[in-house]
């Protein structure tokens, strides 16, 4: 049973990139790219893990992880934040909100997939919010 | 040592510093009270023991006494060498060492204000740095395009075989980013150019206004006599960074406003009857008080009622427009003197204070000064007004009536006033600062 990811990333071109690394390691990938109804989306897919990019238009990363934290269906979900800005401000402000993980842009794809793999893999089978 | 006139009224200025009644004086150095009350007044020459007693009584260095400007130099010394960390400097012989050696003294001091000056810009440039928000979003988006740049290009590095579709999507993925890339690239660095430009020259575009404005003498002919603010600005704004540019534009509307209201022949009049005084200016022009206070610094120089000094700051205390006066210095940089009539008026909304004030230490020299906080804008139903405060200031001679005179300060290092109930931080004065509350 493939494991299924949504990505919440605005910049094209990244969203093909990573969709199709993670596609090509037999992950199912949807993507989103707006911020303010991120939210809903995520509710509806239910997936395994997250990606959330930090800038997105229209709502930042850091509320729609605070958002999420907060519902008791995703609070357990493993979140991989993505930002442009690697300063420790920035990975304080997400650890604060309960981020799995963190990445700052430019990543290597290497460096993405094994992430990816950590996360999906200290998810614990009869994790909540799974079908 | 050179010695000049003046030893006595800085015996007297020191004394008055220190709350010392003139009797208590003379009777500690083992004179008259009449003898005293000569030296201090000038008209006995003192030297020798005597001065010595003096200097040890009011607890200053001999040479504090003697040389006016000495002490000036002397205290930037002392403010290098404090400021320095691990300074190993003879403080004790700082005054040898400016008695022996006065242009080489000079040139520390005048080394020791200019790197502050070069501080204060490489502050002023890395706080632009960290809050510029075109700068964040030039960054953000060149590592985003970098991003996508790099992720693309090693799918196409890999040794595995792509799909000939996907291949060709990537190629012009990264065909695409990297113009992207060329162009935000290029407009980052024409944009850290010009800023680069613009902050070398003249700091901050407030400063670079203050620049103009001194230049111009605080007076524009060609305002008064009608001409649009908008063509004015043209005219000046040639060497100024965007930012000073829209600063000018809003000082020039308002010389403009207020030179309408008050034209310039009518205020010479009032002026010649009236001095600077911006209530009775008021009363004949009714207008508010912080248009009387403006117009009356915009004077021409050889206006009659002498040269009148301007300092504006908004609710935060941070001064937006400075016209000093010799008697009344404002420092380029912050941390003025919370004690200036300046100040307490933001705590006094509408009303308006007229204060005698000096700057402890200094030799005469007080000036009158008016302050009035009002609000910046027109009223909007429900929001608090912002307020700023204007105060105004004209050199005035001795003190009339009994009145009170305020001792203020440029900033409290080099602050000659005991007991202030407003310190900051301790003086390099002598012994203010201990004593100072």
């Amino acid at each position: 049973m493939s494991k299924h990811v949504l990505l919440i990333e605005d910049e094209p071109n990244i969203i093909e990139a990573i969709s199709f690394i993670l596609s090509r390691e037999g992950l199912a990938v949807e993507t989103h790219s707006d911020g303010t109804t991120a939210n809903e989306k995520l509710r509806g897919a239910s997936p395994d893990l997250l990606i959330l990019d930090v800038m997105l238009p229209g709502k930042s990363g850091y509320d729609i992880l605070r958002e999420l934290r907060a519902d008791p269906a995703t609070a357990a979900l493993p979140v991989l934040m993505l930002t442009a800005r690697g300063q420790t401000r920035d990975r304080e402000m997400a650890e604060r909100e309960g981020v799995s993980a963190f990445m700052s842009k430019p990543f290597a794809n290497s460096e993405m997939l094994d992430t990816v793999r950590a996360l999906l893999n200290g998810v614990p089978e009869e994790a909540p919010g799974k079908p | 040592m050179p010695r000049d006139t003046l030893t006595g009224s800085r015996i007297r200025e020191r004394r008055t510093i220190l709350g010392l009644k003139q009797a208590d004086l003379a009777r500690k150095a083992g004179i008259s009270a009449s003898y005293l009350n000569l030296i201090e007044h000038n008209r006995r020459r003192i030297g020798g023991k005597l001065l010595l007693d003096l200097a040890e009584i009011l607890k200053v260095e001999p040479s504090m006494l003697t040389e006016g400007a000495e002490a000036a130099l002397i205290a930037s010394l002392r403010e290098a060498a404090s400021t320095t960390r691990g300074s190993t400097a003879e403080l004790d012989r700082v005054d040898e060492f400016a008695g022996r050696f006065p242009g080489w003294a000079g040139l520390l001091a005048e080394a020791r204000l200019r790197i502050e000056t070069l501080e204060r810009s490489v502050e002023t440039l890395s706080d632009r740095l960290a809050h510029d928000p075109q700068l964040a979003e030039a960054l953000h988006e060149m590592l985003s395009t970098v991003t996508a740049i790099r992720s693309a290009a090693s799918i196409l590095n890999e040794p595995e075989e792509i799909d000939p579709d996907w291949q060709r999507r990537f190629h012009r993925n990264i065909h695409e980013d990297s113009a992207r890339l060329a162009e935000s690239s290029r407009s980052l660095v024409s944009y850290l150019e010009a800023e680069g430009k613009a902050a070398s020259e003249s700091g901050t575009p407030q400063e670079e206004v203050t620049a103009l404005f001194e230049a111009a003498a605080y007076h524009f002919p060609a305002l008064e006599a009608g001409q649009a603010p908008e063509a004015v600005a043209a005219e000046l704004e040639a060497d100024l960074s965007d930012s000073a540019r829209v600063l000018l534009l809003r000082a020039l509307r308002t010389y403009a406003e207020d030179s309408a209201a008050l034209p310039l022949p009518q205020v010479l009049e009032a002026v010649a009857e009236d001095g600077a005084d911006p209530l009775a200016l008021l009363r004949r022009f009714g207008c508010d008080p912080a248009r009387a206070m403006r117009r009356l610094a915009a004077l021409p120089g050889e206006a009659p009622c002498g040269p009148v000094g301007l300092a504006i700051c908004d609710a935060s205390g941070a001064l937006t427009f400075r016209k000093p006066l010799p008697e009344f210095p404002i420092p380029r940089f912050g941390a003025d003197c919370p004690l200036w009539p300046l100040f307490p008026a933001l705590s006094r909304p509408m009303a308006v204070l007229s204060r005698r004030v000096q700057f402890a230490g200094r030799q005469g020299g007080a000036v009158r000064a008016f302050a009035v906080a009002q609000p910046a804008s027109l009223p909007q139903a429900n929001r608090d007004p912002i307020f700023e405060a204007h105060m105004m200031f004209t050199p005035e001679g001795p003190a009339q009536g009994g009145e009170e005179t305020e001792l203020v300060g440029v900033t409290c290092r080099i602050c000659a006033r005991a007991a202030c109930p407003a310190r900051r931080e301790p003086s390099l004065l002598g012994d203010a600062a201990e004593r100072g509350g």
